[in-house]
């Protein structure tokens, strides 16, 4: 039995208005095992602590309960309190009389009459309780990037300059993202490779950043400072220490005929490939699923052409082991497939065409070498119509029920690019509504329509039917309340954005969260907002929700800046609210480890006395005290009782219970 | 009913930390009543919810059991909802087996943001539990308080 402490708090009269407090105090000092049992006006102040710290010494006491506002609020504070007064930490428990009690109830006797039962509770709870000590684990110093778009490069690149080693591990053969795509970027229009690509270089050539491109997470094992991470390096055929990057290969390749995925498909590429100029790495690839050495052994014009020696056909993929400390996710995004919007007739005309591939159309790399021209004829179009809002803002399976934030801002700037390089373009847009929150963005939209001329019309487009070249558009005009029939020679769809497809798995592998749209979800929306729930886990960038370039490069820095916060430290505190086996009990039946969400437990085998002097190997559970994160789910698993889980133990929430229902 | 009014319920509700708790704070931080008949206890998750818990509670004299924890798919442990809820549907059917009916207990997915809801729930539990009258199935007469 311990020698228990009760303090009541007023909380000026939060409590006290509701809750007779002199009362609860008096009741409570009759418990067993209660020594001292008073009430005071602020239990959380200066003086109130100091006056807990007081009593600790003056009459001993070894457990302490304090009937206040919610554990969430205070219970931190008053540990620390009685850990300064020599006690315990874990030996406090509070009854939170003032969320749960003195705020939801009117009535003076009713509520006087709970608290006395909650604080019975958390006394009862208080006598089993057992000191704890939280132990340490120690940081790994180096952090992993998932994803090298523009998110990932500074987040690395903040990383990197806080003298922290990175890696960036992305999927495709360069870094940079769906920002080496675009070809002009909203509001100020300056050319995207020109503020990507100096970045790219910078992340290249830092001494701390090494980048995996052409890979991908395959396996995430351990916890917050100790992440043990598996990257699969894919085969790409070329040795990337001894490829120049010249680029002879790639004119060489006789296999022609490969959509070249860099240009949405919007014009081919070889079998081996840089998939654009300024690519980071720059080192070609290999598309395994046309090259003609690869699939039946015949060609090998690549090797022959390459004076650095770097085409090995016989390349595997490769797997490296890597320690981290924390891990970022910056998966980003990707624009919907438009395959379902027939009425759009996106897979019936190749004039019909996403926005995504407009920027590459008017990308002065791009396919058509920055003019603008009809896919089907490489005529140029004198009336394009834009559509907004394809697939977003939906309430059909078909498309998203959020709004992608980004169409607005990017289809103005496609709008004012057509008019400002042809004057001579008509150009439609139609909206549900136009959304231009942001700094400038308002003003940026308005210009489009007074400078540029160009036609915003509130409605939206039933059909477009491809006939004899043209595609006429049949939309609603809700605001001239009028149906406009238009004659275009391109159609535009804005697609919602959703994330990338990999962020599923790979947020199972992280045991990172994610919401009903797969965007990871934030340890709380508003104060963390760059923290998965999972410790150590980080967020950056579009894979957390639509994001334009200005708000993701924000979200990376604040990202980089938590990581920063976590390698600093040596080590880290862990909760000592763990699950811990009684081994005598334990049977290694391997129940506990396959509920286990955190892979904490293992087993060992372990000698027991036997009767008659005997020597039992028996297998019994171990649990990994900085790996478990305390959910309890093993305690229930256990078929034996063995199981318990510190703090949360089978007795102190009986005890509970019995209070309660006594 | 004249027994009715005076019968007064005891309820214990477990809560999971990262969810529930804190949505029955924000009722009171919203000052949402329910009746005070609901005495909260705070688990890490539902998933800690040992079956024994409820079986020492209809034995001490609680007249009803509530589990309440993260959506499914939100649960802090990512899924301990889903072994809480799986144990919850066996438990609750044999205790139905015992006599103790389908209404006494139940679960229900409150979240940090749902303290509206937390409310609700209690309030129409604790309403449900009145209709029941007092639970003598599993009772243990040598635990009676009286
Ligand atoms: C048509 C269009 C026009 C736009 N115009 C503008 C504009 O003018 N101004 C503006 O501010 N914004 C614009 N945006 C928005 C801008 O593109 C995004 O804000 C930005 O690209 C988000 O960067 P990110 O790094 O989060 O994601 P991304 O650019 O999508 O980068 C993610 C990276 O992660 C990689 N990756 C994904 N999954 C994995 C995995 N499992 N493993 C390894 N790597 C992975 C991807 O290959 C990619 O390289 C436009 C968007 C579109 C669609
Ligand atoms: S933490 Fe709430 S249910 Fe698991």
């Amino acid at each position: 039995m311990q020698r228990v402490g009760v303090f009541v708090c007023w909380c000026g009269s939060n409590i006290a208005a509701t809750v007779d407090v002199e009362k609860v105090a008096e009741v409570l000092a009759k418990e067993p095992g209660v020594v001292f049992s008073t009430n005071y006006q602020y239990m959380c102040s200066q003086a109130g602590q100091e006056m807990i710290q007081e009593s600790i010494a003056k009459y001993n006491l070894t457990g302490v309960v304090i009937c206040s506002c919610s554990p969430r609020m205070h219970e931190n504070t008053f540990r620390k309190t009685c850990e300064k007064a020599g006690l315990n930490p874990y030996m406090v428990e509070i009854a939170n009389i003032r969320e749960q009690c003195s705020w939801i109830h009117k009535d003076k006797e009713t509520a006087t009459e709970k608290a006395v039962i909650l604080g019975r509770a958390a006394i009862a709870k208080v006598h089993l309780n057992a000191p704890l000590t939280s132990g340490t684990s120690p940081v790994k110093k180096r952090a992993l990037v998932i994803g090298g778009g523009i998110a990932g490069i500074q987040t690395a690149l903040d990383i990197a300059d806080a003298g922290f080693d990175v890696d960036i591990v992305e999927k495709e053969p360069t870094i940079g993202g769906k920002m080496t795509q675009i070809d002009k970027t909203f509001p100020t229009l300056d050319c995207a490779a020109c503020i990507l690509t100096p970045k790219m270089v910078d992340a290249a050539q830092n001494e701390k950043i090494h980048i995996y491109s052409y890979s991908e997470v395959s396996s995430v094992k351990g916890f917050v400072g100790n992440f043990k991470v598996t990257i699969k390096k894919k085969a790409r055929y070329v040795d990337e220490t001894k490829c120049t990057g010249c680029g002879l290969c790639t004119e060489k390749c006789p296999q022609k005929k490969v959509p070249n995925a860099f240009n949405l498909g919007l014009d081919n590429r070889r079998a081996i490939y840089i998939p654009f100029a300024q690519a980071v790495p720059k080192v070609a690839t290999i598309d395994a699923d046309y090259c003609t050495m690869l699939k039946s052994g015949k060609c090998g014009v690549c090797s022959k052409v390459c004076t650095a020696g770097a085409i090995d056909y016989t390349q595997k993929d490769a797997f490296i082991e890597q320690e981290y400390g924390a891990i970022v996710v910056a998966t980003g995004f990707n624009p919907i497939k438009l395959d379902q919007y027939d009425e759009f007739a996106y897979s019936q005309s190749p004039d019909v065409v996403t926005s995504l591939e407009f920027e590459r159309l008017m990308n002065a790399a791009g396919p058509t070498g920055g003019t603008l021209l009809r896919p089907s004829d490489g005529q140029h179009p004198h009336t394009i119509v834009f559509v907004q809002c394809v697939g977003s803002r939906c309430d059909d399976s078909k498309g998203k029920p959020y709004c992608s934030k980004i169409c607005c801002m990017y289809t103005a700037k496609h709008a004012m690019l057509c008019r400002e390089k042809y004057p001579d373009t008509d150009v439609y847009v139609f909206y549900i509504d136009v959304r231009t929150p942001g700094k400038n963005f308002d003003e940026f939209y308005r210009r489009a329509v007074e400078e540029y001329g160009v036609h915003y019309v509130k409605g939206m487009v039933g059909k477009v039917v491809p006939e004899n070249g043209k595609l006429k558009v049949q939309a609603s005009d809700l605001i001239g309340n009028q149906q406009l029939h238009i004659d275009a020679d391109m159609v535009v769809l804005a697609a919602a954005i959703e994330p990338d497809k990999s962020a599923r798995p790979l947020a199972t592998m992280l045991t990172a969260s994610m919401d009903t749209n797969d965007f990871f979800t934030e340890a709380h929306p508003k104060l963390r907002p760059v923290e998965s729930p999972t410790a150590g886990i980080f967020l950056s960038g579009a894979c957390q929700g639509p994001k334009d370039i200005p708000e993701t490069v924000a979200q990376a820095s604040a990202a980089a800046a938590k990581v920063i916060g976590l390698l600093n430290k040596d080590h880290l505190v862990c909760n000592p609210c763990t699950a811990q086996p009684d081994e005598l009990m334990c049977n290694g039946c391997s129940s506990c480890e396959k509920v286990c969400p955190y892979g904490a437990i293992t087993y060992v085998d372990k000698e027991f006395r036997g009767p008659n002097r005997t020597t039992l190997l028996r297998r019994v559970a171990q649990v990994n005290p900085a790996v478990c994160q305390g959910c309890g789910a093993c305690t229930v698993a256990c078929p034996s009782g063995a199981m318990d889980l510190k703090g949360f133990s089978n007795k102190q929430i009986m005890a509970e219970v019995d209070a309660i229902c006594r | 009913m004249p027994v009715n009014e005076e019968f007064k319920p005891t309820i214990v509700a477990f809560c999971c930390n990262w969810c529930s708790y804190a949505g029955a704070d924000l009722s009171g931080t919203n000052r949402l009543q329910y009746p005070a008949n609901v005495k909260i206890i705070r688990i890490p998750c539902s998933c800690r919810l040992n079956p024994m818990f409820v079986l020492r509670a209809f034995q001490r004299g609680a007249d009803g059991v509530i589990l309440c924890g993260c959506h499914p798919g939100d649960c802090h442990y990512t899924t301990g909802n889903y072994y809480a809820r799986r144990r919850m549907t066996l438990l609750f059917s044999m205790l139905d087996f015992l006599g103790i009916e389908r209404e006494r207990t139940r679960v229900e997915w409150v979240s940090a943001a749902e303290g509206a809801k937390f409310a609700a729930t209690m309030n129409d539990f604790s309403a449900t539990i009145h209709k029941l009258g007092p639970n003598r199935r599993l009772e243990d007469l040598r635990c009676r308080k009286d």
